[in-house]
């Protein structure tokens, strides 16, 4: 085994344990810490497939931002113990099973695609910024103005939610 | 080299997880959490066909996948904040006002 493959099995340990930790932890803050840690595993996997400028936005906007907030969010609503409740009998009975399936369903689509994938794939180093910053300003320029249109709109749904209410 | 559907599988095994956690979770942000997990495991399909087929498209979805993520954190707090003020509780079983 080369070293990128066993880098690459260390990490998918890091995000399949920290997932699973998420389900398993009772707290929602543990769950969060979990989360980050799915989340820094993920981006050093982008790293280890070339795409650096996209590892660095999955660790500052996910792993810096928007953790930030659920962990804020947490501490501001003061989430205790998740209390356990009688499962709905349908999640009961088929969640695990249907959840299985899907995933099993997804990697034998990908095992079956195998040979088209394997025909695409060429060794070298893809993705130099300078042409992932050419698409997303020229290509995808209005698509991008529109994302910060979103933002801004985001931004205003969470004042008008979250803010301080109107006694109307 | 790693083979790419070593990365695709990892990416439906994340999703999975997402899926049992959303299902099984009682907690309103733990199941936002999982959401967001989902969307991570999407994302990283996107990296991995985006390597093998050489074309930077994916990646630039990517961003904005985490743009959308962004804007959807933002808002969805601010419901959870709403939901426990009006309803004093976290727990989705007790928020049930549209149930059968």
């Amino acid at each position: 085994m080369s070293a990128p493959v066993i880098i690459f099995f260390v990490l998918a340990a890091m995000c399949v344990i920290g997932a699973i930790s998420l389900i398993l932890q009772r707290h929602p803050i543990h769950s969060a810490l979990s989360l980050i840690v799915v989340m820094v595993a993920l981006a050093g996997l982008y790293l280890l497939m070339g795409a650096e400028f996209v590892a660095a936005v999955q660790i500052i906007v996910y792993g810096g931002a928007i953790m930030v907030l659920f962990v804020f969010v947490i501490m501001l609503l003061n989430a205790g113990l998740e209390e356990r409740t009688n499962v709905s009998k349908l999640a009961g009975f088929a969640g695990i099973p249907l959840a299985v399936a899907l995933t099993g369903l997804l990697a034998a689509a990908v095992a079956r695609s195998e040979d088209a994938v394997q025909a695409a794939t060429q060794t070298g180093a893809t993705a130099p910024n300078k042409a992932l910053a050419n698409l997303l300003f020229q290509d995808f320029v209005y698509p991008f103005e529109l994302t910060s249109f979103l933002i801004l709109v985001a931004i205003l749904g969470a004042i008008v939610l979250a803010g301080p209410r109107s006694e109307t | 080299m790693v083979p790419t559907h070593y990365y695709v599988i990892l990416s439906a095994v994340l999703f999975g997880l997402g899926v049992i956690a959303f299902i099984f979770k009682r907690n309103i942000i733990t199941i936002f959490m999982s959401i967001e997990l989902m969307l991570n495991a999407v994302n990283l399909a996107f990296v991995a066909f985006s390597q093998v087929w050489h074309r930077l498209d994916g990646q630039v979805f990517v961003l904005f996948v985490i743009v959308v993520a962004a804007a959807e954190a933002a808002v969805g707090l601010g419901i959870i904040i709403m939901i426990t003020r009006n309803r004093k509780t976290l727990n989705v079983e007790d928020v049930n006002l549209l149930k059968l």
